[in-house]
């Protein structure tokens, strides 16, 4: 086993691949030389060719219907769009185009593209480097949203994703790349060698798309989340002495809706946490879900925590950021007696 | 019949393996653009079409385009090694305004080094660099009217400048304080004023090409005589919206100066990647049927005399211009970026249209009556003035202490009035502030 960040895991997993498989290759905007803006790809151009690890122009439209080109042909492209906020002029082959293939040929076309790409906010990025749309694509029929919240899982689902026939978008939360953070930016950053979920093995291995996890066994209320949040809500139980159980989603599509319930069922009470905005957003599925399916078990209304519905403002990041706080304020209210 | 079956079994291919793949990678057709050079190389800008000096010809503003094709593949220059300026572009202006613009590209360095070094301390989140593109913005600038309508990048604070948008107003931008025109909403250098007609940056690539499009052809509906400009780097070139934009602008003969500043970078990626390898930027315009005009960016009277041209063209109904300004970029793409890691330390010293700066301030030295003297002046007094400006500045507040806007603008200009789920969670966002309220 192996210390690794996110970055590196992200890089093991793409280095694994690329080894093993010959069809796997790389694309997107100054991955290749530069091994990409924040050093995801770093070195993989050097060791397997430019052939394989391609700089493209800036052009997300062009490099994702590029990428269903290639898949069509026999390749497994992996794609980077540099920020998630970039990712609208490649929606169109994303979501009419990617997520479609297989349906409108009646199985006959598909393609197998991965679309790696950075979200969410805490690196005072801005509107233009902060955001979360992952509810934007479980909305496109015909994708996979995959999401992990450690490098042990973001090795594991980014291999699994690869691997998998279908279009994958594998959101990156960027404040994860280096360290777990729990919400308090005044914290000094704390490094992935700390966690033992920063043990990343070697080799080859997946973490199937569609399970969840459960982070940490509890009785008195679940918490559901996924990325970044799931160290903030972990944290905001801590600090409130709630015997929380923590769910972390890692895929939202395919999502495993069982072990949500499951634990719903035992605990009685249920808070969704996400980065996202609020309205509309991926958590209101999974509040209807849990209504549909633990009604009659429930014993507090569920609770959202979520980002304001505003686009994400550079100078109030940590009032607009889903803070310990507002995790903390749900879980009181999730905690009422029935 | 076709052989429907034996079609389907076509259908996806395997992936190449063993004795295929072997092949695939001695056989690979795929073209790779090349980069001049990688750290630790000497750059070579071979690659680069240079016109001598006053030999292109000048068209008539109107010009058809399908005649004026050469000016896409030529380089427009008036300055030449000596500094002397030559040919039919010369824009014959007089020194006082040369020396105009000489202080608002100074004006734009200073700042820039300036607000790089307040980066480097923590004093603001981020920032960019325009060093060496000086006079793109400022000469293109000077050539255009109060009233036309700028679409500006995210390096074209040299148009800020020349408008006369007070440093301190840009400064507090950057400072996302008290007195930010973007109330704290935006990252720094993303600028705008409504009066100034300088429109508000994005921070996404290319969006604003097609929309100075659009809002030149609302300026021909009715009837005005304001054109409206914009800016894209090489690079953003590549994203579909400046395809948009030419395509509009042709359609329509909008009055509109779409400009490429080619500075031969983006982020870690050589102009190749964008496309410029087998033809240049400004050849996209003929493509369209639109005037295309290729111009040494780094030569002030050249830029100018380009965009006036073009301006004109636009005034008097003969259509819009794709303007490629060939320039450099010397500095890091941003604050978040190290070129050390993807290009030759010293490259900027091999591009071979030298700096703006230094290149007016030689013309002027020997044709405006400038001097050593005067422009260390000058460079004193922009000196002092950058200094002042920041201190009124940070009175106002920085990111860490001082004065610090009200958290509840978050919320407003989402809309224009403020919908109730927005009012809720503004209130949730107060209680949350108070550390010991957070739970009503």
């Amino acid at each position: 086993m192996a210390q690794m960040n996110m970055t590196q895991a992200l890089n093991s997993a793409m280095d694994v691949m690329l080894g093993r498989d010959p069809s796997v290759v790389l694309m997107g905007e100054d991955i290749g030389y530069f091994g990409g803006v924040f050093r995801v790809t770093e070195g993989l151009q050097r060791k397997y060719g430019e052939h394989r690890v391609l700089d493209t122009p800036i052009a997300e439209g062009g490099i994702v219907a590029a990428a269903i080109g290639m898949a069509v042909n026999g390749l497994r492209p992996v794609a980077e769009i540099q920020f998630a906020d970039y990712i609208y002029p490649g929606f169109d082959q994303i979501a009419s185009e990617l997520a479609r293939l297989r349906y409108r040929s009646a199985g006959d076309f598909f393609a197998p593209v991965t679309i790696r790409t950075p979200c969410g906010g805490g690196i005072r990025g801005g509107q233009t480097h902060s955001q979360s749309p992952e509810g934007i694509f479980t909305h496109v029929c015909g994708i996979k949203v995959v999401i992990p919240s450690t490098p042990f899982d973001a090795k594991g689902l980014l291999i699994a994703s690869i691997e998998d026939d279908d279009p994958v978008v594998f959101f990156e939360p960027k404040r994860l790349y280096n360290g777990p953070f729990d919400g308090d930016s005044a914290k000094p950053a704390v490094p992935w060698s700390t966690h033992p979920q920063g043990e990343v093995p070697e080799g080859h291995y997946t973490v199937p798309l569609g399970k969840a996890k459960i982070v940490r066994a509890g009785g008195d209320l679940t918490i559901i989340s996924y990325g970044t949040m799931v160290h903030v809500a972990a944290a905001a139980a801590a600090a409130h002495g709630i015997d929380a159980e923590i769910i972390d989603l890692r895929s939202l599509v395919p999502l495993d809706a069982q072990t949500i319930c499951s634990s719903v069922k035992k605990t009685g009470r249920c808070v969704i946490v996400h980065e996202a905005t609020r309205f509309s957003g991926f958590g209101a599925e999974i509040l209807s879900i849990v209504q549909e399916e633990c009604f009659w078990d429930l014993l507090a209304p569920i609770q959202r925590v979520a980002g304001w519905d505003t686009p994400y403002p550079h100078a109030f990041e940590w009032e607009y950021f889903p803070s310990q706080a507002r995790v903390g304020a749900a879980l009181q209210l999730a905690m009422e007696p029935a | 019949m076709p052989n429907y079956s034996a079609i389907y079994q076509q259908k996806q291919h395997p992936p190449p393996t063993g004795r295929r793949l072997a092949l695939m990678r001695r056989t690979s057709r795929l073209h790779l653009p090349p980069t001049p050079a990688r750290p630790g190389q000497v750059p070579d800008f071979g690659y680069l079409h240079l016109s001598a000096a006053g030999a292109v010809l000048r068209p008539e503003v109107n010009a058809r385009a399908g005649e004026i094709g050469f000016l896409a593949s030529e380089l427009v220059r008036v300055l030449d090694d000596a500094h002397e300026p030559q040919g039919p572009w010369h824009p014959h202006l007089d020194p006082e305004e040369l020396q105009v613009g000489l202080r608002h590209m100074l004006l734009t360095r200073i700042f820039d080094e300036r607000m790089q070094r307040t980066q480097r301390a923590g004093k603001i989140s981020f920032y960019m660099r325009s060093l060496g593109e000086e006079a793109v913005s400022v000469a293109q600038c000077m050539a255009l009217r109060p009233g036309d309508m700028l679409f500006p990048s995210y390096r074209n604070q040299g148009l800020h400048i020349t408008r006369g948008m007070p440093l301190v107003d840009m400064m507090c931008q950057l400072l996302s304080n008290t007195r930010d025109m973007c109330k704290g909403r935006q990252l720094p250098v993303l600028y705008h004023s409504a009066a100034a007609r300088l429109f508000t940056i994005s921070g996404n690539l290319a969006t604003q090409f097609p929309q100075a499009v659009g809002w030149a052809m609302a300026a021909a509906i009715k009837g005005e005589d304001h054109l409206a400009a914009s800016w894209i780097g090489e690079g953003a070139s590549a994203e579909a919206d400046f395809h948009h934009a030419l395509l509009f602008a042709a359609v329509y003969q909008a009055p509109v100066i779409l400009n490429v500043v080619n500075n031969q970078w983006a982020i870690s990626t050589f102009q190749g990647y964008a496309g410029g390898e087998q033809r240049s930027f400004a050849a996209r315009g003929p493509g369209y049927g639109i005037a295309g005009i290729r111009v040494d960016g780094n030569d002030f009277l050249a830029v100018y005399a380009v965009t006036q041209w073009a301006a004109e063209r636009a005034r008097t109904g003969a259509g819009p211009t794709l303007i490629e300004l060939v320039t450099y970029r010397a500095a890091a793409h941003s604050t978040s970026d190290d070129p050390s890691r993807y290009r030759a330390k010293d490259d900027y010293l091999h591009w071979p249209l030298g700096d703006p700066i230094e290149r007016l301030k030689q013309h002027l030295i020997k044709h405006g009556g400038w001097t050593e003297e005067r422009h260390r002046a000058l460079t004193a007094e922009l000196d002092a003035l950058v200094a002042a400006s920041w201190k009124e500045a940070v009175t106002h507040g920085t990111l860490g202490d001082g004065p610090r806007l009200d958290p509840d603008l978050m919320f407003e200009d989402v809309f224009k009035e403020m919908p109730p789920h927005l009012e809720r969670q503004r209130e949730a966002m107060r209680a949350e502030r108070d550390a010991n309220s957070w739970r009503k």
